[in-house]
């Protein structure tokens, strides 16, 4: 039976700014003060909301909003397309959201300078910025214009605190190159890679270089879902969502989150792991394989250590261990993934897990798959995913 | 034809009075009315006491490198490669992206103690940077 959202959710708080022709604030302060006003209104604290809602308009950035209010444990965010046509669907959202488990304090926001900045009837009338640009712009004057120079800051400080090097970055690239070999689909197909080749190749940002990027693509790809019962009586053995969730946490940012205490870890993604794993009912230990986001080598090793296959600073011993090979512990992106097959922006990690589960990988590692774990972008509010075996 | 320039921030309510003391040659820091914390970047409202009211200090300009990356490639109109790019916990106790000048990446390393200029572009923008420190 599918989950009713008849008297599941119920609305316990509301709040606005004044209404004037010219805030003389930002959108995002106006966002800031309207939820904590709601949030005043129902008797929280900001700190307890875990999902939020917009519409695709409003120029505010969640995680921008998450942190001016201080929620710093999202667990599910959503956006609304066609203007004001998304009104009432924000609370379609969240009312999902809190039917289903996967958000308890859910808040629904729009905020606009509508009058001094961007009018809906008469163009453009005052200055025009948005949260997003003001984030950018603490990186771009400093010439910081491409996604590695954002990720290898991080990178950088990780592998000099816990001792990973360019081999093991190297081994990430070749585990994956090695496994799209086999996959006619992916740009590695028949294209092997070679350490010396890997260690050779042109620096961009240091510490990364090329082969420590993911491919540029041109490509579609699609995953469709219906009910598990309906799925049974379909074509293909059906992969099952056993658990999948947002994440965005404390100091979130959109690639850029350096001004945490902590700068070697991934909070969003062990916050994802937690949620995820609590959803399913499984651990690290249940999971037989991975499609890990790998816009970048040094992410694969830092989310083993987020999902807890190892503990922090033993992410590089895994890998050595060849734990990502096919006979490995934990056989990831075994079609090659974002660096060797394709780079859709991790869909294709997706349709790899759901063959992995059907047991139809070009590279099909020869023990059961019943579990495999998804993320989603690292750096950024991201999230993750289990497709079970039914 | 006028030789391109660095990219230039997008001003608003909530980061063009960081931009307004560089070009007076002070770093700024945002220091909350409520809770008497500082944070950076800026944001309107205080994630711990929620407070929207806030004051600017100024920075001393002093701190250490926690992190960098050293762009080779691509290059683009308005910078010098091989450019290196900090982050810098002040002593003041946050931390910031900037750039370091008068340096070799060979010369770059975790833990150096760096201070901060204003440089003035061709253009006459004004932006903070940072060199190592003198005295170390
Ligand atoms: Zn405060």
């Amino acid at each position: 039976m599918p989950i009713s959202l008849k008297n599941e959710a119920a609305v316990a708080g509301i709040g606005c700014t004044e209404f004037s022709k010219n805030s003389g604030r930002s959108e995002l302060q106006l966002a800031a003060e309207s939820i904590k006003a709601a949030c005043d209104d129902a008797g929280i604290s900001p700190s307890e909301i875990d999902g939020l809602i917009s519409y695709t308009l409003d120029s505010t950035d969640e995680c921008e909003v998450a942190r001016a209010v201080g929620a710093n444990h999202l667990t599910m965010f959503s956006r609304i397309h066609y203007g004001g046509g998304a009104a009432v669907g924000t609370i379609h959202h969240a009312a999902m959201a809190i039917a289903t488990g996967q958000a308890s304090t859910v808040v629904c926001w729009r905020a606009m300078n509508g009058r001094s900045g961007r009018r809906m009837g008469q163009g453009i009338s005052g200055e025009i910025t948005s949260s997003d640009l003001i984030h950018w712009s603490w990186y771009l004057p400093y010439g910081m214009l491409i996604p590695g120079s954002w990720i290898a800051m991080i990178a950088n400080k990780y592998m000099h605190t816990y001792g990973v090097t360019r081999e093991d970055l190297g081994r990430v690239a070749i585990s994956q190159r090695n496994y799209s070999l086999r996959n006619p689909r992916a740009f590695g197909y028949g294209k092997p890679l070679r350490m010396e080749e890997y260690l050779n190749s042109k620096p961009i940002a240091s510490p990364l270089c090329l082969y420590d990027f993911c491919q540029e693509t041109d490509g579609g790809c699609a995953v469709l879902l219906t009910s598990a019962e309906r799925a049974r009586n379909l074509r293909q053995r059906p992969a099952l969502v056993r658990g999948v969730c947002q994440a965005s946490a404390r100091e979130q940012e959109q690639m850029t989150s350096y001004y945490r205490s902590e700068l070697i870890s991934l909070p969003e993604m062990e916050l994802a792991a937690r949620q995820v794993y609590r959803q399913a009912g499984l651990g690290p230990g249940d999971i037989d394989a991975a499609c890990l986001y790998d816009a970048f080598t040094s992410e694969i090793i830092m989310q083993l250590e987020s999902f807890g296959f190892c503990k922090p600073g033993e992410g590089k011993d895994l890998v050595r261990d060849g734990g990502l090979d096919i006979d490995g512990r934990l056989p990831n992106n075994t079609h090659g993934g974002l660096l060797s097959e394709a780079y859709i922006h991790g869909m294709n990690n997706i349709a790899e897990a759901v063959r992995l589960v059907r047991g139809e990988s070009t590279a099909q590692p020869a023990k059961r798959v019943e579990h495999v774990l998804v993320s989603s972008g690292v750096g950024v509010p991201t999230g993750a995913l289990i497709l079970g075996s039914d | 034809m006028p030789e391109a320039t660095r990219p230039k921030p997008h001003l608003g309510h909530d980061n063009a009075w960081w931009w307004d003391m560089a070009a007076a040659g002070q770093l700024g820091i945002q220091k909350c009315k409520g809770c008497r914390s500082l944070r950076h970047p800026p944001r309107p409202m205080c994630g711990d006491c929620h407070s929207t009211e806030w004051e600017a200090v100024e920075a001393s300009g002093r701190g250490t490198i926690c992190s960098f990356t050293v762009l080779t490639h691509p290059q683009f109109a308005g910078f010098e490669y091989p450019l290196i790019i900090i982050l810098v916990d002040l002593e003041e106790g946050t931390r910031l992206t900037s750039q370091l000048v008068d340096c070799s990446p060979e010369q770059v390393d975790f833990g150096l103690p760096v201070e901060m200029l204003v440089q003035e572009d061709a253009d006459g923008f004004k932006i903070p940077v940072f060199k190592l420190a003198d005295r170390r």
